[in-house]
Order: C-alpha cells, then sequence, then structure tokens
C-alpha cells in the first residue's frame, strides 16, 4: 500500500508560473513552473489553483479549482514542470484556460493519495473519460518501468474530448478507444466493452479515472474478473487539501463499518471495492 | 504577540476557526501549529455523523455557503485519535462541541474537560444549518444560557469556556450578556450567517461577504460590554483584518474560509502580526 503523506514529502504552496497554453481538442494544456512540486509527484496527485481574476484585489472566487497533473517534464532553464489539463466549465476555469505566458497564479500540490503501484509485474488495464486520463499517462510509464503489461482504454463523448489518443499508443501496448459518438474507435460506453477488454488483457489490476457511473462499472466489472481495482474519483472539491470536509466519500472501512471519507485527502485514489457506489450522490455526470 | 484570553496566555491572537482547519493533520504542511493561538476543532459530537448530503460548499460572491452537518467521528474517536495527535505536536487545542440534547452538551463537557492537552471549550451556539445538521436549534438567548450553564456545570473550573454566538447584530449584546452570566469566559462572534444552499438547504455564509458584518457586531457588543473577551470570527482573510478587529475591541481572532482558499494564509497572518505594526 501507499505510505501515509507525510509533512516531508507533502503538499506545498506556492507561487506558480504559466510556462505554455495550448489548446488540444476541447482541452487547454497549461505548463506551469511550480518550484518544488514536480519532484513531490506520484501519479493520481493533483494540484488545486486559486482564481484570482482582479489581480491585487481581495479574492472573489473562493473554491480552489483541482487539475490531474498530467505530465512531469524536464523544460531547458526551468527544472521540472507540470502540465495539467484545463476543461473549461465555468468562469474560474475559463480565467485559468486565458492564462498568459508568464502569468502567475497561486498552486498547492501535489494532492492526494496516489495509485498504489504493484510489486509484481502485472498486467493492468488503465481506464480514462475525458481529461481524466490525464494521470493515466504518467501511471502508464511508472507501471511499464515496472515491467507490469499495460493497456490503456480511453473514452470520450466525442474525437474532441479524447485525451492524447495518439500519445496513448507510445505508453501501452494496446490501445481502446471508445468515443460516444462512434467518431474513433469504438461507439458507446466503457462499460459495455469492458468485459472483453479485461478477459483479453487477462488483467490483474485496473486502474480508473472519470465521473463515478464509470468508475462504479469499472469496479463491478473488475470484481467480476477476479482483479483489483483502484479508481480516482473526480468529486467537486472546494479547499481541495482536506480542511473543510465538503467532498464527502461514503465507504466501507478496513472493518466493514461504513463511514465517509474525504475525496482530496483520503482519496482521490480508492479501492473500486470499499466505495459505496449506490450512495454517492451529487457526482458530476 | 501574545495575548491573555479567558486566563488563557496564548502565542498569538490568531486561532484557527471551527470547522475549516480539518483534524489538524492537514494544515500541517503549511503552517507550525504550536505557533497559533490555537486550533479550534470541527464541532465534535457525542456520537460520529457522516454529514449532509453533496455538494456541501457552494462558492457566493466573495463567499462560501456551507452545509457540512457535523461531519465527524464522535467523541470517542477523537479522543483516541485527534485530540493525541495534536496534543504531541504542542498545539493549543479549544475543542468545538454540538449536541442535540443540554444532556449531551453535558457529557462533552464532562469528558472533554478531564481530556489531557483540552485548554478550553467552544459551544456552538450558532449552527447556520443546526436543523439540518440534527443539533440543538439555539434560536433565542435564553437557549444559549441555558446550554451555556449546562456546560459549565460538568466542566472543571479551570478550563475556559468560549461561547459561539451568531453574528448577528440586533441580538449579540443580549446574547453575550446571556451566555456570560450562565458561566461563559469569552464570547466567540460569529458563525456562518444562515443562508440557503442553492437547492434550499439550510446554510451557512461565510467569507470576506460578512467581514463587515462581523465587525459591526463586534464594535456594537465592546461599545456595550467593554469588559467582555470578544474573539472575532467571520471573514477575516488579511493582516490588516486582524489589526482591525484587535483595534475594534477583540482580543483574539478566528480565520476560517481564508484557510480554504489559501493553507498559508494563518502562517503569513502570525508572521505579518510579529513584525513591525506598518
Amino acid at each position: 500500500m501507499t505510505p501515509p503523506t507525510t509533512t516531508a514529502t507533502g503538499p506545498l504552496h506556492v507561487t506558480a508560473t504559466v510556462l505554455a497554453s495550448r489548446k488540444v481538442g476541447a482541452y487547454h494544456h497549461v505548463t506551469l513552473v511550480a518550484p518544488g512540486l514536480p519532484e513531490r509527484f506520484r501519479p493520481g496527485t493533483f494540484v488545486a489553483l486559486s482564481v484570482q481574476d482582479e489581480p491585487g484585489e481581495p479574492p472573489a472566487r473562493l473554491a480552489r479549482r483541482s487539475f490531474w497533473i498530467h505530465r512531469v517534464r524536464a523544460s531547458g532553464g526551468h527544472g521540472l514542470t507540470l502540465e495539467i489539463v484545463v476543461e473549461v466549465v465555468g468562469p474560474g476555469t475559463r480565467w485559468l484556460a486565458g492564462l498568459a505566458v508568464g502569468a502567475r497564479v497561486a498552486a498547492t500540490g501535489p494532492l492526494g493519495r496516489p495509485f498504489s503501484l504493484p510489486k509484481d509485474p502485472v498486467s493492468c488495464v488503465l481506464v480514462g473519460h475525458g481529461h481524466a486520463a490525464a494521470p493515466l499517462f504518467p501511471l502508464a510509464e511508472r507501471l511499464r518501468e515496472r515491467g507490469c503489461g499495460v493497456s490503456l482504454v480511453v473514452s470520450a463523448p466525442d474525437e474532441a474530448h479524447l485525451l492524447s489518443a495518439l500519445e496513448a499508443r507510445r505508453s501501452a501496448r494496446a490501445v481502446t478507444v471508445v468515443t460516444g459518438d462512434g467518431s474513433v474507435g469504438l461507439r458507446g460506453i466503457v462499460a459495455d466493452h469492458l468485459p472483453a477488454i479485461l478477459a483479453q488483457a487477462a488483467a490483474d489490476v485496473v486502474y480508473a479515472a472519470g465521473p463515478s457511473p464509470l468508475l462504479h462499472a469499472v469496479a463491478r466489472a473488475a470484481e467480476h474478473h477476479g482483479a483489483w481495482s483502484q479508481t480516482a474519483l473526480e468529486e467537486p472539491l472546494v479547499c481541495a487539501t482536506g480542511l473543510c470536509h465538503g467532498c464527502a466519500v461514503p465507504v466501507v472501512g478496513e472493518d466493514g463499518a461504513p463511514r465517509m471519507a474525504r475525496a482530496c485527502v483520503d482519496g482521490p485514489v480508492f479501492r473500486g471495492d470499499r466505495v459505496r457506489w449506490a450512495d454517492l450522490t451529487g457526482a458530476p455526470g | 504577540m501574545r495575548v491573555e484570553l479567558a486566563g488563557l496566555t496564548l502565542a498569538s491572537p490568531v486561532l484557527v476557526a471551527s470547522g475549516c482547519g480539518g483534524t489538524g493533520r492537514e494544515l500541517a504542511p503549511y503552517l507550525d501549529l504550536s505557533r497559533l493561538g490555537a486550533f479550534v476543532t470541527r464541532s465534535i459530537t457525542l456520537d460520529p455523523r457522516f454529514g449532509g448530503p453533496v455538494p456541501r460548499l457552494v462558492e457566493a460572491p466573495s463567499g462560501l455557503v456551507n452545509a457540512v452537518g457535523f461531519h465527524n467521528n464522535g467523541l470517542e474517536h477523537f479522543l483516541a485519535t485527534e485530540l493525541p495527535w495534536l496534543v504531541q505536536r504542542g498545539v493549543r487545542v479549544v475543542v468545538s462541541i454540538a449536541g442535540t440534547t443540554l444532556g449531551e452538551y453535558a457529557d462533552l463537557a464532562r469528558r472533554l474537560g478531564s481530556a489531557p492537552g483540552v485548554s478550553a471549550i467552544e459551544v456552538n451556539l450558532s449552527a447556520p444549518d443546526s436543523a439540518g445538521g440534527g443539533v440543538l436549534d439555539v434560536r433565542e438567548p435564553f437557549h444559549a444560557g441555558g446550554v451555556v450553564s449546562a456546560v459549565r456545570r460538568d466542566l472543571p473550573r479551570g478550563i475556559p469556556l468560549l461561547a459561539k454566538l451568531r453574528g448577528d447584530v440586533v441580538r449579540v449584546v443580549e446574547s453575550a450578556r446571556t451566555v456570560l452570566e450562565a458561566g461563559a469566559e469569552a464570547v466567540v462572534v460569529g458563525n456562518a450567517h444562515p443562508a440557503a444552499m442553492p437547492d434550499g438547504r439550510a446554510g451557512g455564509l461565510s467569507g470576506p461577504a460578512i467581514r463587515p458584518l462581523t465587525l459591526r457586531s463586534v464594535v456594537e457588543l465592546h461599545h456595550a460590554l467593554p469588559d467582555a473577551p470578544i474573539v472575532a470570527c467571520g471573514g477575516i482573510g488579511t493582516v490588516a483584518d486582524v489589526r482591525s478587529f484587535l483595534a475594534a475591541g477583540a482580543t483574539a481572532v478566528q480565520v476560517g474560509t481564508a484557510l480554504l482558499h489559501d493553507p498559508t494564509t494563518v502562517a503569513r497572518m502570525i508572521t505579518g502580526l510579529e513584525g513591525a505594526a506598518p
């Protein structure tokens, strides 16, 4: 299991600088120079940013905006950088997506419990929907370094919302693309194709990130197939740091008793068989 | 910058407000908790509470509306895990309590008052979502006085009692007078203001939006009861805010929502107050 987060390896709060921002399909890929954060990155962790649309004024939008860390890369002169994937869903994300190169933004991270990595070289299926496929690419790299077989499934409503499908071919031995409208790859939803994919890969572990109905389907399919599942939730976060108790996730404790966990600090990655999916309400669709 | 509050010497006039510091552990990466005036826990109930449905917090202009619903693991869990963790790190701990009956408040006071490392009890008499959260709905000053009497009776003498009141300027003086007569050593003014979540559920508005309301209540209270020890709470987010509330008659301040936006806020405030006044 993942060791608990401690202060020494825990999150940092820094002023990040936008190094690059480019639109790819429906998303904005934003590269940040955030001193100290990339070194602490593990796949499945995320970063929380502050919206400050009136520089110098007290903040008007108090909730943080949280993003999966998609890539950590060395960039000449700036050391390691973070890349996040922004989908514009409201004024805060619109502001972040529109930040110019050189703009500054308060950033906290890496936050949350990462994906647990297997000790042995087992067969892994990674499932990501829309921008939530972001953490699966660095996860695929770590798994391959350990000798694991990696099959990647990326899904989206349509081609524009499909994240880095071309790159997926470099990260995995098998790639399945599923779109709702059938514009690329298989048509439909991932849940319909999972049993066949898990059987073909002889999956031992399934990793998934995306909306909760997809994660529930993954957890069910994994259990049916006899595999472990690790699901990364996308609950709406407010403080993103564990302070506010806003992002409640109903889980089953190790003792079998029902509990409420927090998506930001107890997650975002949970074992699929620990989440009480039927009680998880208010999840974003 | 040390201050005296209700017989306690605090390392700083800045406290973490109830419900905005997690269990303490989550704040530790951003702040040496032993530098705090005190860490006020989220409200602890006798039994575990799962809390309300999500969404529990939503943005409002310059504020947040919350309906968390007293999510906590109950008194036993708090005494066994959360309190010892804080005490081991030299944190001054103020435990916020909430109950459904006077008997529950008294039980909580008795158990917590004898727990090693508890510096004071803060009685939550102003939860804006009390009905939804299933705790005693304190509407009138005499309700608040009744709760404070019950807690004071079962709390060891050396443990100060802080009464957290609504920041409602119409009733704050009467409420403060009542709880001080009933045995509170200080008043905390105030809580999140009663508000509604977008779907109509009872919640509370906090953040910079309510700071002028808090200031009005503190000013009027200090004018009416100049000797009453006041802890200001509600919308305080900068060092300048802290100074203005201390100047208005508060002995100390609590910082909550500002931490949700920036977890380093309190560390910067404490450092800022230790420096020379601008």
